[in-house]
């Protein structure tokens, strides 16, 4: 799933959008410079908590510095040398510290990620849906190339979706066994049905009722995308759990 | 002076770097060539029994041999040009005759005829040069006068160079009174006194379609005459899968990419058609709602026929040589196996009971006594073969990814999709190669990059069809079963997984 965030990542930076629920944080804080003989060269911290918004929230950015005497924020302007102030950005943006003093010059920047509101709630605001609890809770299980095995990296995806599917014993769902596009049309179906019985056993094993799951395989009919390298490839093998209405 | 050798390629290796494999010997300077590619194939070959000579000498082996061999191969240079590279086993002992095809001439000057004749002459002439049994002579060699009718022939013109034909095909072509009239004569232009081995007359209403199947109705009747009494293929179909109406549907085409259309409409996803040995069902797998089930479909009341809905995923179906069998890939039993059931998908049995998924089997259709099928067993999918009972499981491929496979007419090859060094990080190029299913012993057919893939046999077991993605996206490909004479089908969409008529 790490593998998978970080795609998520890039996407968000690179389009500026705005669908995805994890997030990461980059923490800029490089460790100081050893002490010049003098004068003592200036440190620089920047942070923002929380690191992830959705638009028209706001966060709180705050810096730290030391031996500085001029200190800015990009798009803020000059501020005191330690404080804090709240920011609510539409996009995503990264804020850029820099702390110039006697001894040179220190940056720090600190990232944050803006999430697309929600539309607003009807006035008769509804609980979520199982099918939107599923979407926001399921995640799914990636192979090895060639390989139906559930490996142990993507056990903790396996025991969050049991735990899920535990608590909400009502929901059906369907495993889609998905395949790179390497290989014989074929083969991959044949394989991606291995995949989605290997994911099925791993839940039935671990207490969700086998007539809950159904499994189909899409061999590499429907990939999730379709470029030709490995980090496509991952994208395209795995076990896909979709709720069934 | 003793003359200096050189020898260049790889003779005892089975790694071609082309697929004319040669040994250039060089003496006094001059480079002479001769092919060894037939010693080679001698040794792939049991019918072919040339055991020790002349086999390809290697540089350890002494001058004299090496001398030896460099006259044998000077002596056979022409004979082994003319032959198959790759011998299937059905041109042995012919000789590619030197045919040439005089354009047919209008005997009418209806307004239809032109476009009709033109249509008619490159579809002969296509046919004729795709045979793979025949050497045409350029028309560039041609006397200005061709004849139309056997009177007009002018034998010096033709059996003497530069035509130096053996064979002259040669007729008229007329629309009158709204029907087409066509006579075809095939003649030995070396034998004046008694030259004609073949005359025909054919009838229809005028139009592309017909002009189309006359001119490979006369092309087969020459192939038959010229190709060892093994009949011609050009009246034969190529079912496929396309998406260019927007969803994976079955198509049909003539051999030669004319006159494409499509089969289903399901409107889902349908793949891996296989036509009966008849010609009158299509069985093919096709997304349902509740997975992939194999269906049937009958070309004769054009449209799908009932079949048993066999649960789990339902892949990839196979004809037994008598159509009263499929074998096809099935996990209704948890995992992907192969079995067989009869052509109604009654009485159903499993073959295999393996931990990786079994897909893709395809019957020996000489005997019906084996079936060859890809399994991951292993690990990286592999092709082995069986008896139809499941017994004596034999795996074929010894490394890489190897899929596909598709058995020859003759029942002693399998050609099959392999990338021999298929791991991580790897581009995933496959290619075609052929293998004699006693020896397994192998060579590579294409070269040329991309995915080559879903090969499958011409009736008459001198042609590979295949699917490529080496013009950029996958497209059906023909070639001959050496290599030779390769040709793209399809230009629209996405086309794959060929499958030939039986005849």
């Amino acid at each position: 799933m790490k593998h998978a965030s970080k795609q998520w990542f890039a996407l968000a930076v690179t389009l500026g959008a705005i669908l995805a629920l994890g997030a990461c944080s980059k923490k800029a804080a490089p460790p100081p410079p050893p002490p010049p003989p003098a004068p003592p060269a200036p440190t620089a911290s920047l942070s923002v908590n929380p690191s992830s918004i959705q638009a028209g929230q706001s966060a709180t950015l705050s810096w730290q510095t030391t031996n500085a005497t001029d200190v800015s924020i990009d798009g803020i302007g000059a501020v005191q040398a330690n404080g804090s102030q709240s920011v609510s950005p539409m996009d995503s943006a990264t804020y850029h510290l820099t702390a110039k003093g006697a001894g040179g010059s220190q940056e720090a920047t600190a990232r944050i990620t803006v999430t697309q509101a929600p539309p607003p709630p009807p006035p008769t605001a509804a609980a979520p849906t199982d099918e939107d609890l599923f979407s926001q809770n399921i995640k799914d299980v990636y192979f090895d190339y060639d390989k139906s095995d559930v490996r142990g990296d993507q056990q903790s995806s396996v025991l969050g979706d049991v735990q899920f599917l535990n608590q909400h014993a009502s929901i059906s769902f369907t495993v889609e066994g998905h395949c790179d596009e390497r290989g014989s049309t074929e083969y991959n179906l044949a394989l991606g049905d291995k995949r989605a019985t290997a994911v099925k056993n791993a839940l039935v094993s671990a207490g969700v009722g086998a007539s809950r799951i159904k499994t189909i395989s899409y061999g590499k009919e429907k990939p999730f995308c379709s470029e030709s390298n490995e980090a496509c490839w991952q994208q395209n093998r795995r076990g896909h759990l979709v709720y069934q209405k | 002076m003793h003359p200096r050798w050189y020898m260049s390629g790889k003779c005892n290796n089975k790694t071609l770097p082309s697929n004319k494999y040669r040994v250039t010997i060089l003496s006094y300077g001059d480079p002479i060539s001769g092919s060894c590619s037939d010693a080679r194939m001698n040794q792939l070959l049991p019918p072919v029994t040339t055991p020790e000579t002349p086999r390809c000498a290697r540089p350890e082996l002494s001058g004299v041999l090496a001398l030896a061999c460099a006259l044998i191969f000077l002596l056979m240079t022409p004979a082994l040009r003319a032959q198959d590279w790759v011998k299937t086993g059905t041109g042995l002992g012919v000789d590619k005759v030197r045919l040439a095809v005089a354009d047919f001439k209008p005997s009418s000057s209806d307004p239809q005829n032109d476009a009709l004749l033109k249509t008619f002459n490159d579809t002969l002439w296509n046919d004729l040069d795709v045979s793979g049994v025949v050497e045409l002579v350029s028309k560039s060699f041609y006397p200005l006068q061709v004849p139309g009718q056997p009177v007009d022939v002018n034998f010096p013109a033709w059996n003497a160079p530069p035509p130096n034909a053996a064979m002259l095909a040669f007729g008229s072509f007329g629309v009158a009174g709204g029907k087409l009239t066509v006579q075809g004569w095939l003649y030995d232009v070396k034998n004046t006194g008694s030259p004609q081995v073949l005359g025909k007359q054919y009838t229809d209403t005028p139009s592309d379609d017909a002009a189309r199947v006359i001119a490979h109705k006369f092309a087969d009747e020459i192939i038959l005459r010229l190709g060892g009494g093994i009949p011609g293929i050009a009246e034969s179909k190529i079912y496929f899968v396309s998406d260019r109406s927007g969803k994976k549907e079955i198509w049909v085409m003539d051999y030669d990419g004319s006159n494409q259309r499509q089969v289903t409409n399901l409107g889902s996803i349908s793949l891996s058609p296989r036509i009966s040995p008849d010609g009158t069902r299509l069985a093919f797998s096709s997304l349902t709602k509740t997975g992939w089930e194999i269906k049937m479909f009958s070309l004769e009341l054009n449209r799908l026929v009932s079949f048993p809905h066999l649960g789990g995923t339902n892949l990839s179906p196979a004809w037994s040589p008598d159509g009263l069998k499929l074998a096809f890939s099935s996990s209704r039993g948890g995992s992907p196996e192969i079995y067989i059931a009869d052509s109604n998908g009654t009485n159903l049995r499993s073959m295999t009971a393996n931990k990786g998924p079994d897909v893709s089997p395809i019957w020996n259709r000489k005997t019906g006594a084996q079936i060859a099928y890809v399994s991951g067993a292993t690990g990286l999918p592999q092709v082995y073969t069986m008896e139809t009972d499941g017994t004596n499981q034999q795996r074929m491929t010894d490394q890489g990814y190897a899929v596909s496979p598709s058995w020859a007419p003759n029942g002693q090859f399998l050609v099959l999709a392999w990338e021999r060094k298929y791991g991580p990080g790897d581009p995933g190029a496959l290619d075609l190669y052929l293998m004699d299913i006693a020896s397994k012993q192998w060579v590579q057919l294409t070269h040329d990059g991309g995915r080559n893939d879903s090969p499958s046999w011409s009736p008459d077991g001198r042609h590979i069809v295949f699917q490529s993605s080496r013009s950029g996206k996958e497209e059906i490909w023909m070639m001959l079963a050496n290599g030779d004479k390769l040709r793209q089908l399809t230009f629209t969409g996405r086309n794959t997984q060929p499958n030939w008529s039986w005849k």
